[in-house]
């Protein structure tokens, strides 16, 4: 197989893990976008997601729309407790106290996780049996094209939420600024629940459709959420398009990397891009020069 | 006369003691109890390694003093926890020497933990038998050190043999960046000639990844005949779906770390067709009786399986091995920890759980590639095939 063939190889398999990247990176920006801090137990809800699809459909034969249903609703019922009992009763947020209490809630759900469905690692089937696709001498795995749609159909939801309705605008001025959206009448705390309803909820349909490829266990949210996270980073805070541009950059500079260069060396490639971006363009892709008067 | 009652009443005495004695499955020991030391990732991540152990080993010692123990002395285990952590075994290894004053160790049950209390072992001059698999535990011998469970030294022979018969000339090995899948691929890399084989590519993965596509699409533009990926799971699982999504044709092998129904249970559909060496509990069942193992394997599983109420796995067998072969060196030796090592070097043809142990000077774990078969995984099930 020549070079060409090989790269198309590594581009697809880049393409399925930055859209992956995407969705969890997605997470963070709806919260980010609603409160200005970092959730770092995003990852954990990835998690959440994929395991609770495997419980529901283990020796069952629940059709999997259904389980992506009932899981999606799990964890998002579990996001809202999440807002509820750990960031609301804060009486002065502060938004390094938030992101603390993430981290917190983070090591928690794992720990949960770990004596709930153990320390072994689990898998669910593929949404379609399906032989992998040939493209060339590239072949594609039917299980990347629904993580992709999946994606997109998110990413164009939330561009319409965001730019159209009167829900996600006043999310938005939440973030810009609380006190002035409380003053127009902007219910704050109702935003900040729906925006942790929504990213868990996003999050666990990451969960869902990645656990097939991915397989689950209770410790992958700490690197997936890292990943996620360095793929905001690369797009921009708080930019939807941003994260799902930076997750696909991150994606395929890793298996280019991988594939190309040294497997050995396909986890430290990411954080080099990272470490470049934040020194060339701190503000991401998509991110806007954040100005403040002192 | 009054010499006469006494002597009658003595005989008596004699006679109620003997019967005590006698009385079945309830010996009385006259003498001290030998003490061994045990040693065990019993909690933390290695627990799979140690629990079954510590299970095997109680389970062994039981029956040991239900038959009246070694030489009448019956046997008291002392057991530790190293957590799978090089200092606690370290500090617990003091303790068995110098508090319990124990006469031998079994144990630990990872190769990091060995490896550091071997210094302190040596020193004391108390016999150790190793449960980790680590080749460098006893190459070079050391004196007082022992191991019990096969190396993958003898998996990778086994493999290799099994190409050179099927003519398999060009592979490509995939190895796990982790202590396992290091010594592996030394192993892979150094034994490959011996056996006319050429490693065409070799690549790594992390323990965590879960894609491990560029790695193959390199591999599939080499001329490599069969793929060897030598890993614990999750990523062997990987593996070998991805093989499937890429559509690749050429066999697949993998390593006895993923010789578990664990690993058919994640690979689905895509372990079918994949060979790997494994120990002979696994496929117990199927080996063919003229297989002098069978019997003590076939014990071992009915015991294990009937006093704890759950699944035998292939890791209680090193435990139970190394207290079964130092019973034997202790019935000649008693409680001399010299003569115990002594005796423990001149075992020959033991059958055990892991296979037939032949000590020497200069072979302290004493097993040969023979301890593995290999087996294919057809339809979700082991098939033994050779």
């Amino acid at each position: 197989m020549d070079l060409a063939a090989q790269t198309l190889q590594f581009l697809f398999s880049g393409i399925t893990n930055g859209a992956i990247y995407g969705l969890i990176a997605l997470g963070f920006t709806i919260i980010y976008n609603a409160t200005e801090v970092i959730n770092f137990a995003q990852g954990e809800l990835v998690m959440l997601g994929g395991m609770i699809m495997i419980a529901l459909s283990r020796g069952t034969n629940l059709p999997i729309p259904v389980g992506f249903v009932l899981s999606v609703a799990a964890v998002s019922f579990i996001g809202a407790l999440f807002e509820r009992f750990t960031i609301r009763p804060l009486r002065n947020p502060t938004q390094i106290g938030i992101i603390i209490i993430t981290i917190g809630v983070s090591i928690l759900l794992k720990g949960i996780a770990m004596f709930v469905w153990g320390k072994e690692t689990l898998s669910s089937r593929p949404f379609s049996h399906m032989a992998p696709i040939h493209v060339g001498s590239a072949t594609l795995d039917p299980q990347s094209l629904w993580i992709l749609g999946i994606t997109f159909g998110i990413l164009l939801l939330l561009q319409l939420f965001y730019q159209k309705t009167i829900t996600g605008k006043a999310m938005r001025a939440c973030a810009f600024n609380k006190k002035a959206a409380g003053l127009v009448g902007i219910p704050t705390q109702k935003m900040v629940l729906l925006s942790f309803v929504l990213s868990a909820a996003l999050g666990a349909a990451a969960g869902v459709a990645i656990t097939p490829i991915t397989m689950c266990s209770y410790d992958m949210g700490t690197l997936l959420g890292l990943k996620g996270f360095c793929a905001v980073v690369l797009g921009g805070l708080g930019s939807t398009m941003g994260s799902v541009v930076g997750g696909f950059i991150l994606g395929i500079v890793e298996s280019l990397g991988a594939g190309l260069i040294s497997s050995g060396l396909r986890d430290a490639i990411a954080f080099i891009l990272l470490l470049a971006m934040l020194f060339v363009r701190p503000q991401g892709i998509f991110g806007i020069k954040e100005v403040k008067k002192i | 006369m009054r010499n006469k009652e006494n002597t009658i009443i003595a005989l008596l005495t004699c006679l109620i003691f003997l019967g005590l004695t006698c009385l079945p499955g309830i010996p009385v020991f006259a003498a001290e109890p030998y003490k061994i030391g045990c040693i065990f990732s019993v909690t933390g991540p290695a627990s799979f390694l140690g629990d079954p152990e510590k299970k095997s080993a109680i389970m062994l010692a039981e029956q040991i003093n239900q038959k009246g123990g070694i030489n009448g002395h019956p046997i008291k285990l002392v057991i530790y926890d190293t957590e799978g952590d090089p200092t606690k075994a370290v500090l617990n290894i003091n303790k068995l020497i110098f508090h319990d004053k124990v006469l031998a160790i079994i144990g630990p049950s990872r190769t990091p933990t060995t490896l550091a209390v071997i210094p302190i072992v040596q020193r004391a001059q108390i016999p150790l038998i190793s449960c980790a698999a680590g080749i460098k535990i006893t190459q070079p011998v050391k004196k007082w050190v022992f191991k019990t469970p096969q190396t993958d030294a003898m998996a990778v022979a086994k493999l290799y043999s099994y190409m050179k018969e099927k003519n398999i000339k060009k592979i490509a090995i995939l190895t796990v960046a982790n202590a396992f899948g290091e010594s592996g691929k030394e192993q892979l890399l150094k034994q490959a000639p011996g056996f006319g084989i050429e490693v065409v590519a070799k690549e790594t993965f992390g323990p965590k990844d879960t894609d491990m596509t560029p790695q193959l699409t390199k591999i599939r533009a080499t001329p490599a005949q069969a793929v060897v990926c030598w890993g614990t799971n999750p990523g062997p699982a990987v593996v070998a779906k991805n093989m499937k999504q890429l559509d690749m044709k050429i066999p697949l092998f993998q390593s006895h770390g993923v010789a578990s129904p664990k690993f058919i249970e994640l690979a689905g559909k895509a372990a079918n067709g994949i060979i790997l060496p494994t120990g002979k509990i696994l496929v117990a069942k199927d080996i063919p009786d003229s297989d002098p193992q069978k019997p003590v394997l076939l014990k071992y599983i009915k015991d294990y399986e009937s006093r704890y109420k759950s699944h035998v796995s292939g890791f209680g067998g090193y435990a139970y091995d190394g207290l079964n072969l130092l019973m034997m060196a202790m019935q000649k030796a008693g409680a001399d920890k010299a003569k115990i090592r002594d005796e423990l070097e001149k075992i020959k043809g033991y059958k055990g759980v892991s296979g037939i142990f032949n000590f020497s000077p200069s072979d302290h774990n004493g097993l040969t590639m023979d301890a593995f078969v290999l087996v294919k995984i057809v339809d979700g099930k082991w098939q033994i095939i050779k």
